[in-house]
């Protein structure tokens, strides 16, 4: 029997949200950057790194990157909700994906401003 | 949803035990089904590839003795397979996606339409990761 507990009226609601938002924001990075490498064809290392040197490509991977641990998140939480158990074992790896995401996103900020 | 007879169960009312088919190699999905487990297993692998794929982001454009390595990491037979295989995991994702979207409308939800656009999705990741291999090779 499934015995849920279940908090609000909205429950998982904005998951749903969060997570086709976030898909439409990658989608259209996807389609931006194909663009860019279909029609900029960058063939270099000074090239490759000017592309990312702009204040506005900049942002746009930004937000790129903050859909992309979100929408991972929730993703991710849906899978383990699936098949983890019990339920220590669940928040045990629900925990790890959210520290990795964390980490990855730092990463990811760390380069995108060195350049 | 109209012409909808199924009788309804009353909780507590069923008699005699379920089948389980649980066995994966037994499991016959529907293609949606199939669409469906795949846009899963497509999501984890990319999920897994994110450090993989910002380290080498990060050789790529940090420096120019680091993209030298980077170009060398990216020749590799090894790493071309890997990425085709991400490329098929990406496009399957987002055709998969784009067709759970579309469903949210209401559109493609007649039997013979999913049927087909899930074919189409799939079919369709299936083309494009080829044409990133031909591309990479």
């Amino acid at each position: 029997m499934v015995n849920r507990v279940i908090v609000g009226a909205h429950y998982g609601l904005r998951g749903w949200i969060v997570q086709r938002v976030s898909a439409v924001v990658m989608a259209l990075y996807v389609l931006l950057f194909i663009g860019i490498l279909i029609f900029g064809r960058p063939t270099n290392f000074s090239e490759w790194r000017g592309l990312f040197s702009g204040q506005a490509m900049k942002l746009a991977t930004l937000l790129f990157t903050l859909s992309l641990l979100v929408h991972s998140w929730v993703g991710m939480r849906d899978i383990l909700m699936d098949y983890a158990r019990p339920m220590s074992v669940r928040f045990a790896l629900e925990t790890l994906v959210a520290v990795l995401l964390v980490a990855w996103g730092g990463w990811a900020v760390q380069i995108l401003w060195s350049v | 949803m109209n012409g909808d007879t199924t009788p309804r169960l009353q909780p507590g009312t069923i008699r005699h035990p379920r089948p389980k088919y649980l066995d994966l190699f037994r499991i016959r999905l529907p293609v949606p089904g199939l669409a469906s487990i795949l846009h899963r297993i497509s999501g984890f692998g990319l999920f897994v590839a994110i450090p993989f794929l910002l380290y080498l982001f990060q050789l790529s454009i940090s420096s120019p003795e680091d993209y030298v390595r980077y170009r060398a990491i990216f020749a590799h037979p090894i790493t071309k397979l890997l990425l085709i295989g991400l490329a098929w995991a990406l496009f399957h994702h987002l055709f998969a996606g784009i067709r759970f979207l579309l469903m949210d409308v209401h559109i493609g939800l007649e039997l013979a339409r999913a049927r087909a656009n899930s074919v189409i999705v799939i079919v369709s990741a299936i083309v494009c990761a080829v044409a990133i291999g031909v591309l990479l090779w």
